[in-house]
């Protein structure tokens, strides 16, 4: 357990982690560690018998999907690079960043647009680019919990795509996913603070 | 030729036989006598005072060799990645949206947006929590010469070294020969004798007499690992007509316990050398051990307990809510069923410090006998146990918050 000297040259690809995602190396560092905490048999990679085993997330109703969205699909196992990935998206936005045009660098791992994504994925379960009737009553029946009944859930279901429907093929895309979110602050929502 | 060796040989048996002479007299005198009379010489406050003196020492050289190469000397693990947001727990805000849920006078609310508070609270919990870190064995401020609990241990001075040899030789050489010895002497005297006392009538002598039997099986299995324990609140100790619950950190737990008053512990009936120990058990004191086929059976396992409680005669039954580490399937059957006899139930509270030597078993590391090897070369098992104010059924407690009741 625990590596005998926690240095930036141990973490793997460390330089272009921190390009692509935009970590400092402190907390590249950080997380590191806690990914090597994480895989209690040092096996390089997580599996989702890993994740299982915080406590706090199988209190969450949603801890399956958070779980699942580390995944690639088709893989079994998440490697580091992976890992800071998926965190990536919530790194708060930094306040002084100029705008710039979309073509001339890549988006940001931590940019509205990717968040987004990431919380589209969740109720995404197939990854058909929809959030069907099926998968969101799935969602809200995880959310709401057993209190709720069928017909409530139905209803709440069926009100919510209404809403959000606009092209009326009784899905979600990720489109009219993103319009009815327009008013909602996303950055403040959906980022981790991460110490210094 | 032969004169030459006889002498030396005849000198050499006498040797053998003046040594075993010894240490049969030390062990009985120091060991067994006083399990049996249950009275303590206090050897063991000064064998720690001793250790902790040492063991500070062995730090303040740490320390200072530390401060002259400008390294840091322990990798502070708890320090946390995240801040976590202080707006509102993850309970509170699953109860706020199912209660709205509840009010069936308004519609339920739920907005496309309510999954990322949990979405980001996931995420947090994934990075830093604070049950992870009960779960990993903690780092010393001070080193107490076992390199098993120092992961940053590196060579810095002569002098620390040749202690920490020192004490390797002390713990593999003196001490673990003569914890194995006890350990061994102490079981086959307690199968004996607990034998022995399942012959007699079953009348109040003879439970008398296997009480004191199994106490002095539990106190030798203590003393052989070197276990010092403070018993607090003995006022709440357990009474004859309930069930005694209690945290379940290492295999130890059970014998720990049972090293103040006799318990009846429940499980599976093993084969080998436990199922013998087990079978010499239930001999001369009621046990609850189930074979095989009977484990699945929830029914009858409940069945069995609500009359082993009802005999006012029989102890209190032991029970670890989180599941034995010998038996795993015991977990499922008693996370409902014990709470469900409608009997008084005595908590107890288990508290062991690893400044000389750690109790927890990782059982992905390491099987039981290394598991017992490891606890015997160890400076000692110290620990406290707290007896909690004893509960009855009429508060409607559920399980969950019997076990949130924690320390």
């Amino acid at each position: 357990m625990g590596s005998s000297s926690s240095r930036l040259s141990n973490v793997p690809n460390s330089q272009e982690l921190m390009q692509e995602t935009g970590f400092s190396a402190a907390h590249l560092l950080r997380l590191y560690e806690r990914f090597q905490f994480l895989d209690k048999d040092n096996k390089g990679h997580l599996r989702s018998e890993d994740f299982e085993a915080v406590r706090e997330l199988s209190k969450n109703p949603i801890g399956d999907r958070i779980v699942e969205a580390f995944f690639l699909p088709g893989q079994e196992t998440v490697d580091f690079p992976s890992f800071v990935r998926v965190l990536a998206h919530f790194r708060p936005k930094e306040k002084n960043r100029s705008r710039e045009g979309a073509q001339q660098e890549p988006e940001p791992a931590n940019s509205r647009n990717q968040k987004l994504k990431f919380a589209f994925r969740l109720y995404d379960r197939d990854g058909d680019g929809k959030i069907s009737r099926v998968e969101l009553l799935q969602v809200l029946r995880e959310m709401l919990g057993m209190q709720v009944t069928e017909e409530q859930l139905e209803s709440i279901a069926e009100r919510a795509i209404q809403e959000a429907d606009l092209d009326k093929d009784d899905a979600i895309s990720f489109d009219e996913f993103r319009k009815s979110l327009e008013k909602v602050n996303i950055d403040h929502k959906m980022s981790i603070r991460f110490l210094k | 030729m032969d004169w030459f060796m006889s002498p030396a040989d005849e000198l050499l048996s006498k040797y053998l036989g003046l040594s075993i002479n010894v240490w049969l007299t030390l062990v009985f005198g120091f060991l067994i006598v006083p399990a049996v009379l249950g009275v303590s010489f206090g050897i063991h406050k000064y064998y720690m005072r001793t250790l902790l003196c040492i063991f500070e020492w062995a730090t303040l050289q740490m320390k200072l060799k530390a401060k002259e190469k400008n390294h840091q000397l322990y990798r502070h693990y708890t320090s946390g990645i995240v801040s976590k947001m202080p707006d509102s727990t993850l309970r509170q805000e699953i109860q706020d949206l199912r209660r709205t849920a509840d009010c069936l006078s308004l519609e339920p609310r739920f907005d496309l947006a309510d999954v990322f508070f949990f979405c980001r609270k996931g995420l947090e919990s994934i990075l830093d929590d604070d049950v992870t870190k009960c779960f990993s064995a903690q780092e010393l401020e001070s080193w107490n010469l076992l390199t098993r609990s120092n992961l940053n241990f590196r060579y810095t001075s002569l002098k620390l070294l040749a202690l920490w040899v020192l004490g390797v030789v002390i713990r593999y050489c003196v001490l673990l020969p003569f914890r194995v010895t006890v350990a061994v002497t102490g079981i086959f005297l307690f199968i004996v004798l607990s034998t022995v006392v399942g012959f007699l009538p079953s009348t109040k002598l003879r439970r008398y007499l296997s009480d004191t039997v199994h106490l002095m099986g539990y106190r030798l299995c203590v003393r052989s690992l070197s276990g010092v324990i403070t018993y607090h609140n003995r006022e709440n100790k357990p009474k004859n007509d309930g069930i005694c619950v209690a945290n379940h950190t290492t295999p130890i737990d059970g014998i720990i316990l049972a090293n103040d008053r006799c318990y009846s512990l429940v499980g599976q009936l093993h084969g080998g050398l436990l199922g013998m120990i087990q079978r010499a058990m239930v001999k001369s004191s009621p046990h609850i051990w189930f074979e095989r086929a009977e484990v699945k059976d929830r029914h009858l396992v409940a069945k069995r307990l609500r009359d082993h409680v009802a005999d006012e005669n029989k102890h209190p039954v032991l029970i670890f809510p989180e599941g034995t580490c010998v038996n795993n399937t015991s977990v499922m059957m008693f996370k409902k069923g014990s709470f469900e006899i409608g009997c008084t139930i005595y908590p107890a509270a288990i508290k062991y410090d690893s400044r000389f030597g750690d109790a927890f078993w990782n059982s992905s590391q390491s099987g039981l006998v290394g598991y017992l090897l490891r606890l015997m070369s160890s400076w000692a098992i110290v620990c406290s146990v707290w007896y909690l104010p004893p509960m009855n059924r009429k508060g409607c407690r559920t399980e969950t918050i019997q076990s949130e009741r924690r320390f």
